[in-house]
């Protein structure tokens, strides 16, 4: 890595945290506790305890975030302006988004997701291109694709979080409630994972990878909406009218998106290996991304979608026990949880104690990912338990 | 510790399963359980067989009631499973074993490993030898002529406060060390996730049924599989309040009544667990949205506690996602039903001439004694009364998502005196499908089967009493005989004869058993060549015939045949046959048709008190912390080792990190560059490791 002495020295030689905050830091946190509040403004008087401390855990949250990574400063910004858009032109009238320009084409929440699903699809693409023409300009454009695919699916989110309000002052909630929604949840996150890491490690050639399961998520999403018009608002059953939802649903999807990201690094890394294996000097073999920054991405993934899974679960068992009369109740989907967090214990507890690495390691990640999607889909599709609020 | 040996390995300072540096053990008994018990390879097993019966747990639905299993596997698979413990599989005895084994297992594991952690957490190493600092990843070396050790260590000193270290020094008379430590909180994150592991697992355990299978074991309890209501279940099923420390119940309350019990479902029967207070349900209401799904179940209970409360009973209000919390008992809305709702209904005989209805008057869960010449001694079993019934449309899409309100409903069961039963969901009101009026009434054999539905076709008045004054009519043998049998007259008065009698026989053929009845006589007695144009001459005289029928019915209410007759009449006709034609197979001797009820309804409320879940809480916040501590900080020594030798000071800096080798080398090199400005040194020294090491310790085990 080449640094100059001074940002090594920057970086290290003042200790204290708050001498090390910039204008750019302060601004940020300032357009942050804007915003939320006035959210506090306006909708104080409507929530409960609970809520007002997840919204000032979430503001605390992003500021954090943004500090950390600065493109979620940009990325916040676009969606904050395009959601107020969509709000105001919705108005009060649900009705408008068959009418209004703006928003039928572009900012309500089914178009937006079609541009969010287009981009990605147009992104899983370019990133490929880029990787087999090794142009950076391709590789420059995939990356803004995804980043505008991600703006596009983040307003949709927020504006059907309005739109369920439009509908029914008590038809309204946060859009993580059903299969439908969450499948966008899981794009959005999958995506900002797969940036960030794109970001810390300077290097596009995973992109194609990370997108392919995105993209495959986008043909589910597509499916499902036109084939079972799942893409409607429905009102929440009363077990999922609770504050848990908005922290125990995002948790598990960063976990499911983490995991699902190191399973397509596992991918590629099983390619260039073979490819490495049968012609070092061929397409493949040059134009993979190395085996070993593969390896330590899929590492750094299972290990962060492992954290956000152990707090997902525990989460979830917190919410049980106000929801089903305790906090373990071996429903199918509780079970299958165990039984993914096990599986990634198990290829932690071999990656850090025995440091096994290599082609196993990899298409262990790959399994992974069918018991997680297991756990994700197939209980809802094949099993019955109290979780069947995401049924096909 | 010896000085002679290198306590650190270079790559990784992980524990592992080997006792090294310690001096060898008498293989004892104690020792060897040890092994056993603390052995990875034994957990990972455990872990495995576990995972696995985990899983058919959710394949294999769990507690059902048993006759639905022997439905399912048959007699031999049905017992094969149960005594493995398939049905109640995360509560058999072998289950709980395991689990109990892995909490022993991991408890030995970390009993084991808790020293070697804590050593290193808080040792500082400050005699780590020469030849070791060259063994590690990051290092580098000076040579400083013309400088005063003391400075030089102070120097380092203020670097390493700069960053954030904590370091201890120490003279060893012809060196100094300096050793740091940071980030060792990281192994606090290994002993956090383990012991969490074992703390969730013991307040797992509280709060399993061990406590029930201890008491069964050893004699004091006993399953009740009668369906025995809780005053009669005997002491030996029953659980005073404490007996166990943790338990889940239900127990359904009709409004206005009260409970001082809840009922504990086990494998095929259950147990009666007493409360040291009472739950009264004051109403129960279900709140639905404007698109007609269910919006809230709210029930106002009342809890009479003598002893804590006095006479003043404590009022609440138990919703979904917000339970009650009295005394550590959780009181919870689970789901709701028929509280012996009263039904008022009119039973219209299907077998007999008279089509007058019997009334019947009851209560859900009652049952009524019904019977007939033909059918037998039946009892009418009231099971269920729906309010709403919001259904998908019937000629709905999957996912078509348009739902209709087909208003209220009764279920019920025939059971006759051999104890075989028939269930039934008849609907109150009338249900439009494809433009025409029925009155629906489901039957099915089996309690997994899809309902098949007869569909009465409704008259002028709303009402099935035309349709079912036909179908008397077809039972009615004199009746027939004087409409289709009259004197004869004309040139064939044997064959004229011979058809009135051909068309009596076959409706009577038809009342007896519908269409089928007729080809099976068919195909009895026409050669087979002739057997589809006989067919299809007998249907034709049967219609025509029936059709007569139908309109000497029609004349009895007293409609105009002559003219009032078209396309109602013609539709209303042929929704009687298919309706008649199915009747054979409905197995009941009447029709039950509900004219009148008052809802009472009964919440399920499920009680649950969780002795362990504090026990289990804790373990929750050890996991995440433990996870976080893990996983974002790394365990990072560093040291510096001088000596003056040759008039000039040798400084040697070595490092290690047992975690993130990129952001180490990172930060190696930032101290070195801060090193190098306080002692006015080159960036980069002679003897260090080059920007070409991080790269290299990609490679490195991690």
């Amino acid at each position: 890595m080449a640094a100059t002495r001074e940002a090594m020295l920057e970086h290290w030689n003042q200790p204290s945290f708050w001498q090390r905050l910039t204008l750019r830091d302060g601004l940020w946190a300032l357009l942050v506790l804007v915003g939320s509040g006035t959210v506090w403004s306006l909708y104080q008087p409507y929530m409960d305890g609970y809520e007002i401390a997840i919204q000032f855990g979430a503001t605390l949250a992003l500021i954090g975030w943004g500090r950390y990574w600065p493109p979620v400063q940009g990325f916040t910004l676009a969606v904050a302006v395009l959601s107020v858009l969509a709000l105001w032109c919705y108005g009060a009238d649900y009705e408008l988004r068959k009418s209004a320009f703006l928003l039928k084409y572009v900012l309500e929440s089914q178009a937006a997701f079609m541009w969010m699903s287009a981009l990605y699809v147009l992104a899983t693409v370019t990133y490929f291109a880029a990787l087999f023409s090794r142009s950076a300009f391709i590789g420059k454009t995939a990356t803004a694709l995804t980043w505008s695919a991600t703006v596009m699916g983040m307003t949709g989110l927020l504006v059907r979080w309005r739109e369920s309000y439009l509908l029914g002052a008590d038809i309204g909630h946060i859009p993580v409630s059903n299969l439908y929604e969450v499948f966008i949840l899981f794009a959005l996150i999958t995506a900002l994972l797969y940036l960030f890491y794109e970001d810390r490690y300077r290097s596009r050639s995973m992109g194609g990878f990370a997108l392919l399961a995105i993209s495959g998520a986008v043909a589910f999403l597509l499916w499902y909406a036109f084939g079972r018009q799942a893409h409607h608002i429905q009102p929440l059953i009363p077990a999922l009218q609770s504050y848990w939802m908005k922290i125990h649903v995002p948790a598990n999807f960063i976990g499911y998106g983490a995991f699902a990201l190191a399973a397509m690094l596992g991918v590629a890394y099983l390619l260039r290996a073979r490819a490495e294996a049968r012609n070092p000097n061929g397409l493949l073999a040059r134009v993979l991304p190395p085996t070993e920054l593969l390896d330590d991405v899929m590492y750094k993934a299972i290990a962060l979608g492992f954290a956000a899974f152990t707090l997902a679960t525990i989460l979830g068992a917190l919410w049980a026990a106000e929801a089903w009369g305790g906090y373990w109740s071996w429903d199918p989907k509780e079970t299958w949880a165990l039984i993914v967090w096990l599986n990634y214990a198990a290829w932690l507890h071999l990656r850090l104690s025995k440091g096994r690495r290599g082609a196993p390691m990899a298409w262990w990640a790959v399994i992974g990912l069918f018991v997680t999607l297991f756990a994700f889909l197939g209980v809802n599709m094949f099993l019955s338990g109290l979780h069947s609020y995401g049924s096909l | 510790m010896s000085k002679g040996r290198p306590h650190l390995t270079p790559a990784n300072s992980f524990v592992n399963e080997t006792t090294l540096g310690k001096p060898l053990r008498q293989h004892t008994l104690g020792w060897a359980l040890l092994e056993f018990f603390g052995s990875m390879n034994l957990a990972i097993t455990l872990l495995v067989v576990v995972a696995v019966a985990s899983i058919i747990g959710t394949v294999l639905q769990q507690n059902q009631p048993y006759p639905d299993y022997i439905l399912k596997f048959g007699p031999f698979w049905f017992t094969v499973f149960n005594q493995i413990g398939l049905y109640d599989v995360y509560s058999t005895g072998w289950f709980i074993a395991i689990l109990a084994f892995l909490v022993l297992s991991t408890s030995v594991c970390l009993y084991r490993q808790v020293p070697g952690i804590w050593r290193e957490m808080t040792r500082f190493r400050t005699n780590v030898q020469i030849d070791s600092l060259r063994g590690f990843p990051q290092q580098a070396e000076w040579r400083l002529p013309d400088r005063d050790s003391a400075v030089v260590q102070e120097d380092i000193t203020n670097a390493f406060r700069g960053f954030g270290y904590r370091w201890r020094v120490q003279d060893h008379g012809d060196h100094q060390i300096v050793a740091v430590t940071k980030g060792r909180y990281n192994r606090l994150g290994y002993l956090f996730t383990h012991a969490a592991i074992i703390v969730i697992g013991i307040g797992g355990l509280l709060d399993g049924n061990l406590w029930i299978k201890l008491k069964e074991w050893r004699g004091e309890l006993a399953v009740e599989t009668r369906d025995l209501s809780a005053r009669e279940t005997p002491p030996i099923s029953r659980l005073t309040p404490g007996a166990i420390p943790a338990f889940r119940g239900n127990v359904r309350l009709p409004e206005g009544a009260t409970a001082n019990f809840v009922f504990l479902r086990l494998r095929d029967g259950f147990l009666v667990q007493e409360l040291p207070f009472a739950i009264e349900l004051k109403t129960f209401q279900v709140a639905y949205y404007d698109t007609g799904q269910p919006k809230s179940y709210t029930s106002e209970v009342l809890i009479h506690d003598q002893e804590h409360l006095g006479d003043q009973p404590l009022a609440a209000t138990i919703r979904v996602n917000h339970p009650l919390v009295y005394r550590g008992y959780a009181i919870y809305q689970s789901d709701f039903g028929d509280g012996g709702s009263k039904l008022e209904m009119k039973a219209w005989p299907l077998a007999t001439a008279r089509p007058e209805p019997v009334e019947v008057k009851g209560e859900v869960g009652g049952v009524i004694k019904v019977g007939g010449p033909k059918a037998g001694a039946l009892s009418l079993e009231l099971d269920d009364f729906r309010l709403f019934n919001l259904l998908p449309e019937p000629d709905a899409q999957p996912g078509d998502r348009k739902f209709r309100n087909f208003g209220p409903s009764i279920g019920f069961k025939l059971r006759d005196a051999a104890g075989e039963a028939r269930e039934y969901l008849n609907y109150m009101a009338p249900v439009q499908m494809e433009g025409r009026w029925f009155y629906l009434s489901g039957v099915r054999a089996r309690p997994g089967e899809a309902f098949s539905y007869l569909h009465i076709p409704v008259d002028a008045n709303n009402s099935p009493e035309r349709f079912l004054r036909f179908n008397a009519r077809l039972h009615d043998a004199s009746g027939l005989e004087k409409l289709l049998i009259s004197p004869v007259d004309g040139e064939h008065p044997d064959f004229q004869r011979d058809l009135q009698r051909v068309r009596l026989n076959l409706v009577e053929l038809f009342a007896q058993g519908g269409f089928m009845a007729i080809t099976g006589k068919a195909r009895a007695v026409v050669p087979a060549e002739r057997l589809q144009e006989a067919t299809t001459l007998y249907l034709n005289i049967l219609r025509e015939t029936l059709a007569e029928v139908f309109v000497a019915v029609l004349r009895e209410e007293g409609v105009n045949v002559e003219q009032e007759l078209g396309e109602r009449e013609n539709a209303f006709f042929n929704d009687a046959l298919s309706a008649l034609a199915a009747l054979p197979a409905y197995g009941s001797p009447f029709y039950l048709q509900l004219t009148g009820f008052q809802q009472v309804q009964a919440s399920g409320l499920q009680v649950t008190y969780s002795g362990g879940a504090v026990v289990v809480y804790t373990g929750f916040a050890l996991l995440i912390l433990g996870v976080f501590l893990m996983f974002y900080t790394s365990f990072r020594r560093l040291w510096a080792w001088l000596a003056v030798e040759d008039g000039a000071v040798r400084l040697i800096l070595a490092g290690t990190s047992n975690r993130r080798p990129v952001e180490f080398a990172r930060e190696f090199a930032a101290l070195q560059a801060a090193l190098a400005q306080r002692l006015g040194l080159p960036a980069i020294s002679p003897a260090s490791s080059s920007p070409a090491a991080p790269a290299a310790t990609l490679k490195e085990a991690h």
